[in-house]
């Protein structure tokens, strides 16, 4: 007798005995789970962390790794760093921007807080010209990059209490503690393929911080993970607030049209 | 079904206009008057909930629409924009794409749903191939629409499908190179797949319009797979007995849009849509949108590129011919015991594609792939024929009325108004 079982059971068996296989290659070390105050249903940015990872940002990627994307602007924005306006007038000013004067000649003239983060190189080939390969604008590197966690663990990722959404800030924290041989400066235990072109990036002390957050590479790590998920996300805040209204509206409508079917149906079964 | 309508304006001014243009004449017998079976469980949800989809689909593409360049230099830094300085940006743009994915869960639903219940049987086959029809063309906007952000995903996914066309004898190379616009994928490709994005979703509400026409011709479909018989036993009046229902449904529903788009808007996306596409860089693994997968699987399980792609297509052509390939006299799978053994394990048979669809096409992937390809195809060309034959089905209910009063235990059935 063919059962329900019996078949299911023999294409489970027979995808689970040619797949299983695959499983154990390719494989890349799992960048370990950090804690996040912008994860989970409420998730807020640590302010004083956004402050300090752009701290990190300036003083060290800044160097090869623009961030296009970002108006100085939005250093001031609700829900980011919120940096004062003044703060945010005497950064932009130190940066030097390419404009044009009314009499059309090329000039280039102090940065304002309207202007996005001006590009490091014309175009990526003059960046790879300099450092080997282009290094990636970090604007919305946070969700450009991820991990596999494969099955079932991915499926966990997306239901509620278990939702999983910081793959990528993980990962660019385990990349900037993965330069774990000595002496070798290219070698990056997460990086895939582990041959990475940035070199060590980052070590103790390296930036000094206004508050008394330890200057570790953990930390350092971390804040500017962190930075550069707001930079990804700036507005992550107001997503989850919203979303937070939005879904207790809809049980509470579920909840009354609920009622009313009943009601209406009380005679029709 | 609906036979001429008995609807009678009550406003001089009504009454004036009716007998001019019957439109609300047409829509009190389309949503206020038609009748429904009264045994619909669920799962008869679907469809309210896919109209209102196709709406939130289009509502919040035209406004993307407004703010987005279809550049290949401009396109992704667009998105971007739209995402940081457009008001509520962030939210149309996360409504939109996963928006998508919702619709295609929808479908997916109502498609097996279905299957289950014989829902194509005659006299519902041209309603079901309306709705195959509806299928194809959601796919085909799907692609187009993922390829707009033009990240390494939308460029990569949107130059593979394209290939796809080469594999045409004689002349594949030359349709391609039209389809492209120039010899690769580039600046009239996406110029086109915008036009076409913005066009399909258009045809589509055509389709539904054809799709709810026919549906209210032969009428709907039940659990039980029996036809009304008695208007007043056996059937409850659209309004307000189906609109209620569906309105809790789509409530629940936009519970779970609401949490993808809130809380894990970029969980059914690629990472690598969000690098910006790069024609010199192949991602290591080029994956479509989680709605195509199963077919992906199909495509790579065979080993000739030609019948891959004849393999892909067909796995969706062929559900046109599902009326005519299910020979059992019986509609429902509630009462057709082998039937429902061999579609649960065909539903299990899509899953398992689709997750194949998403891993690399080498190895062990490809000979499961291989397996679940060919369940897939025996279900509709041998399973189905033959089970018409040999199973035997349970004895069906006389009746929509007969069938309520055995699940409710013999109370009874108080006639609808």
């Amino acid at each position: 007798m063919i059962s329900f079982k019996s078949i299911s059971l023999a294409l489970a068996i027979s995808t689970a005995a040619f797949t299983g296989a695959m499983a154990a290659e390719e494989h890349a070390p799992t960048p370990p789970r950090q804690e996040w105050t912008f994860g989970g249903f409420f998730g807020k940015y640590d302010r004083a962390q956004l402050q300090r990872g752009f701290k990190v940002y300036r003083e060290v990627c800044q160097a090869c790794h623009s961030l296009n994307l970002l108006r100085f602007g939005n250093l001031h924005d609700a829900g980011g760093p919120q940096f004062s306006e003044a703060q945010v007038k005497a950064l932009a000013a130190e940066y030097q921007i390419k404009d044009f004067n009314d009499k059309g000649e090329a000039i280039e003239r102090p940065g304002r807080a309207s202007d996005r983060f001006p590009k490091l190189f014309v175009n990526a080939d003059a960046a790879a010209a300099v450092h080997g390969v282009a290094p990636p604008d970090l604007s919305v590197i946070a969700k450009a990059r991820s991990y596999s966690r494969g099955f079932p663990l991915f499926l966990l990722d997306m239901v509620p209490g278990f939702a999983y959404q910081e793959h990528g800030v993980d990962y660019i924290v385990a990349l900037l503690n993965g330069y774990t041989k000595k002496g070798e400066d290219h070698w990056n235990e997460f990086f895939p393929g582990h041959q990475i072109a940035m070199p060590k990036p980052l070590s103790d002390g390296q930036v000094e911080y206004p508050d008394n957050a330890p200057k570790t590479v953990q930390q350092y790590s971390h804040d500017v993970a962190a930075f550069l998920m707001w930079a990804a996300e700036p507005k992550l805040e107001e997503r989850k607030k919203t979303g937070f209204n939005a879904l207790i509206f809809l049980a509470i409508f579920a909840g009354l049209l609920y009622f009313t079917k009943k009601r209406i149906w009380k005679d029709a079964h | 079904m609906s036979g001429p309508s008995t609807y009678v304006p009550k406003s001089a001014l009504g009454r004036w206009f009716e007998s001019r243009l019957p439109i609300a004449g047409l829509i009190h017998g389309s949503f206020i008057a038609y009748p429904t079976p009264r045994n619909l469980n669920y799962w008869w949800t679907f469809g309210g909930i896919l109209s209102f989809m196709l709406v939130a689909q289009i509502v919040t593409g035209i406004v993307l629409t407004m703010h987005y360049t279809p550049h290949v230099d401009l396109a992704f830094a667009s998105v971007e924009s739209i995402m940081r300085d457009v008001n509520w940006g962030w939210f149309l743009r996360y409504a939109h794409s996963n928006g998508a994915s919702m619709f295609f869960v929808a479908v997916y639903i109502h498609m097996f749903r279905g299957v289950y219940y014989g829902s194509y049987k005659a006299p519902r086959e041209v309603l079901w191939i309306l709705g195959v029809i509806i299928y194809l063309l959601m796919m085909a906007t799907g692609f187009l629409g993922y390829t707009l952000p033009w990240g390494q995903m939308s460029f990569w996914g949107a130059t593979v499908i394209t290939n796809f066309f080469t594999a045409i004898p004689l002349v594949g190379d030359a349709i391609t190179t039209w389809l492209w616009g120039g010899y690769s994928v580039g600046n009239p490709t996406l110029n086109r797949f915008f036009a076409l994005h913005y066009l399909l979703p258009f045809m589509i509400a055509g389709v539904v319009v054809l799709h709810v026409w026919a549906l209210h011709v032969v009428g709907q479909n039940n659990p039980d797979g029996i036809e009304i018989k008695n208007v007043n036993r056996d059937a409850v009046a659209f309004t307000p007995y189906a609109t209620i229902k569906d309105s809790f449904a789509l409530v629940c529903f936009l519970i779970l849009y609401a949490w993808f788009v809130f809380q894990v808007p970029n969980y059914l996306g690629h990472a690598d849509n969000y690098i910006e596409a790069n024609p010199l860089s192949t991602p290591a693994h080029i994956v479509p949108e989680w709605y195509y997968l199963p077919f992906y699987a199909i495509l790579r399980a065979i080993p000739s590129k030609l019948g891959g792609v004849i393999a892909m297509f067909g796995s969706i052509a062929i559900l046109a011919f599902l009326p005519w390939l299910d020979t059992s006299r019986v509609r429902s799978g509630k009462y057709r015991p082998m039937f429902k053994i061999f579609f649960w394990a065909f539903i299990l048979c899509c899953l398992g594609l689709g997750y194949l669809g998403s891993m690399p096409a080498e190895g062990g992937y490809v000979i499961a792939a291989r397996l679940l390809t060919t369940y897939y195809f025996g279900f509709f060309i041998i399973i189905l024929p033959l089970l018409g034959i040999f199973e035997t089905p349970k004895p069906v209910p006389a009746s929509i009325a007969d069938a309520v009063l055995a699940r409710n235990g013999g109370a009874a059935a108080q006639p609808a108004e």
